[in-house]
C-alpha cells in the first residue's frame, strides 16, 4: 500500500536526507523506523504525507504516485492518512471534540455522522468523558490521545507518527503503545519513528534503520540496535 | 461546497473576529482612518472636477463677421464650422439681437445705438472638446469673412493647465492612499494570521484544501472591510449634506454648481464600502498565501 523506489531527497542547503530508499509497507503492518537524529527519519515520514517532496524517484500510496501528485491533489491524500506529531499539534481554543471533529468538518462530513464518529474515537481512547475540555486542561498523554483520535476519525488506512512518546514519560508512552497495537489490530497499518529503545525492543515489530539517508537495516521482529 | 460549509466558514470567520477582537480592533481602525481620508478626498475631487468641467463648458468660441458679408457668405460661413470636426454645436447671433442683449444687461441708454448699430453679426461655437477650442478657434480664423475670433486667448490655456494638474495630484493621491490603505491592512492582518499559522498548518495537515482553509480568512477580512467602512459613510454623508445646504445658496448663479447630494454622496458611499470589502479580502487573500505551503 507504501511503496518507495529510488528515492532521493536533497533539501535547498544542499543536505541529502534521502539516498535512494526502496521500501514496501503492506496493508495491516507495524513498522518502527529508527536511527539516529539527522538520519533521515523524519523526511522519510514526511514525505509520505507530502509535507515534502522528493527529488527524484517514486512514492506510491494507496495508489497514488506522490511524485507526480498535483497540489491540489494533496489534500485528498493525506485524507487516506492520519498523522501524529511529537508535539501533539493540537488547537488550545477549541475543546477536545471539537479538536477531533475538526478532521471531520474538513472533509465535509455530515454532522450527525461526525457527532457519532468522534464520540466513538474518543471513547476508544478514553477521554469521552473531558469532551468538553480544553487540551491545556489535560496531561501530555491525554493531549496525544486526543491527537491520535484525531488520526484515525476519518478511518485512514495508515497512521504515521513522527516520535508519538517523544514528550511523554515511560508510563505514559507506554499507554500510547497500547492504543496504537489496538488501532493496529483492526487493520490500519502504522509507521512510527521513535527513539525508544524499551518500546522497540519490547513490542517487537518490523524495524527499519535509516542512517545518512539510506536503510541500513529491515528486519521483523527486529531489536532498536542502537545504544543511547 | 456545501451550503453547510459555507455556514461554518461565516460562522468560524465571525468566532475568530471576536477571539481575536483586539487585533480586529486595529485593523478597523486602520480601515477606518484610511477611508475616511480617502472619502474626504474623493468629495473634494469631485466637486473640483465639477467646478473645472462647468468652467470648462463655459468656454465658448465668439466669431465676428465681416460687416460686407452678404446672407449667402454668412451661410457658407456657417456651414463650414458646421462640417468642422470638433464643433459641438454653434448658434448664430444677428447684431440687432447683440445690441439687445448688451441693452438688457447695461440699460435703456444703449438703445440709442439703435440707429446706427456699431456692432457686428456673430457665430457663438462650442467646441465638442473644451479642451481643444484654441484649435477650432486657430480653424475658423482662416474662414472667409471672420473678423476676429475671439475665444480668450492665453487665459484658457493656463486654465486648462491648472485644472489638468490638479486632477492628475489628486488621482494620484488618491491611488497613493489606497496602497497605503493596502498595505496597512494586510500588515495587521498578516500578524492575526501569523498567530494562527498553527491552526492553518494542522488543516492542511488532517486534507483542508486551500480555499477551505483560506475562505473564513477572506471572510474575516471582508467584516473587518465592512466594519471599517461604517464611520467614513456616516461621517462623509453628514458632512456633504451640510456643507452643500451651507455653500450651494452662495453659488446660486455662479458659473459652477456643487455636485447634488443625491446620487453623488450614495455613489461615494458605495465606493467607500466597496473599497473597504476590497482592501480587507484583498489583505487576507495576501497575508494567508504565505502560511499555505504546508
Amino acid at each position: 500500500m507504501i511503496e518507495m523506489k529510488n528515492v532521493y531527497k536533497k533539501y535547498p542547503n544542499g543536505i541529502v536526507a534521502a539516498n535512494g530508499l526502496s521500501i514496501k509497507f503492506n496493508q495491516g503492518e507495524f513498522a518502527y523506523i529508527v536511527g539516529p537524529s539527522g538520519a533521515g527519519k523524519s523526511t522519510f515520514i514526511k514525505m509520505m504525507y507530502r509535507e515534502e517532496r522528493a527529488t527524484s524517484g517514486d512514492i506510491v500510496v494507496n495508489g497514488m504516485n506522490l511524485t507526480t501528485l498535483k497540489n491540489k491533489e494533496v489534500p485528498y491524500l493525506r485524507r487516506q492518512i492520519g498523522v501524529v506529531f511529537q508535539d501533539f499539534k493540537l488547537l488550545p481554543t477549541l475543546t477536545v471534540y471539537e479538536n477531533v471533529a475538526f478532521a471531520l468538518e474538513v472533509i465535509e462530513e455530515q454532522p450527525d455522522k461526525i457527532r457519532k464518529r468522534v464520540m466513538e474515537v474518543l471513547d476508544l481512547v478514553g477521554l469521552k468523558h473531558k469532551a468538553r475540555m480544553l487540551p491545556n486542561e489535560l496531561s501530555g498523554g491525554e493531549q496525544q490521545r486526543i491527537s491520535i483520535a484525531r488520526s484515525i476519525v476519518n478511518v485512514p488506512k495508515v497512521v504515521i507518527a513522527d516520535e508519538p512518546t517523544g514528550n511523554l514519560d515511560p508510563e505514559t508512552s507506554w499507554d500510547i503503545m497500547n492504543l496504537f497495537e489496538e488501532i493496529n489490530a483492526r487493520g490500519t497499518t502504522i509507521i512510527m519513528a521513535t527513539h525508544n529503545k524499551e518500546i522497540v525492543n519490547t513490542i517487537r515489530r518490523r524495524v527499519i534503520a535509516i542512517e545518512g539517508g539510506l536503510i541500513v537495516r529491515d528486519e521483523h521482529g527486529g531489536n532498536y540496535g542502537y545504544e543511547i | 461546497m456545501k451550503s453547510r460549509t459555507i455556514k461554518r466558514h461565516f460562522r468560524e470567520s465571525l468566532k475568530t473576529l471576536g477571539r481575536n477582537s483586539w487585533m480586529s480592533f486595529a485593523s478597523v481602525s486602520a480601515v477606518t482612518v484610511t477611508l475616511l481620508l480617502v472619502g474626504v478626498f474623493v468629495m473634494i475631487m469631485m466637486n473640483l472636477n465639477k467646478i473645472a468641467t462647468d468652467l470648462e463648458n463655459d468656454v465658448e468660441i465668439k466669431v465676428l463677421i465681416e460687416l460686407e458679408a452678404d446672407q449667402k457668405a454668412e451661410e457658407t460661413l456657417q456651414k463650414q464650422i458646421k462640417d468642422l470636426s470638433g464643433v459641438d454645436s454653434f448658434t448664430y447671433s444677428s447684431k440687432e439681437e447683440e445690441l439687445n442683449h448688451l441693452v438688457k444687461d447695461f440699460g435703456e441708454d444703449l438703445s440709442l445705438f439703435k440707429q446706427s448699430n456699431p456692432l457686428r453679426n456673430v457665430i457663438y461655437v462650442k467646441a465638442s472638446d473644451p479642451q481643444k477650442t484654441a484649435e477650432v478657434a486657430e480653424k475658423i480664423e482662416k474662414f472667409d469673412n471672420t473678423h476676429e475670433v475671439l475665444y480668450g486667448k492665453g487665459k484658457i490655456e493656463k486654465l486648462f493647465n491648472f485644472l489638468n494638474i490638479s486632477r492628475n495630484v489628486g488621482i494620484g493621491l488618491i491611488v497613493a492612499l489606497l496602497f497605503t490603505a493596502m498595505f496597512l491592512i494586510s500588515n495587521t492582518i498578516r500578524i492575526t494570521i501569523v498567530a494562527r499559522k498553527h491552526e492553518i498548518e494542522i488543516m492542511k495537515l488532517v486534507g483542508a484544501t486551500n480555499w477551505f482553509v483560506r475562505i473564513p480568512f477572506i471572510l474575516e477580512g471582508m467584516w473587518l472591510g465592512l466594519l471599517g467602512s461604517i464611520i467614513p459613510i456616516t461621517v462623509v454623508t453628514i458632512a456633504y449634506v451640510k456643507l452643500h445646504s451651507v455653500l450651494q445658496p452662495k453659488l446660486q448663479g455662479e458659473m459652477f454648481q456643487l455636485l447634488d447630494v443625491t446620487p453623488f454622496i450614495i455613489e461615494v458611499d458605495l465606493l467607500i464600502l466597496l473599497m473597504g470589502v476590497f482592501i480587507g479580502v484583498w489583505g487576507s487573500f495576501m497575508s494567508v498565501r504565505k502560511f499555505l505551503k504546508v
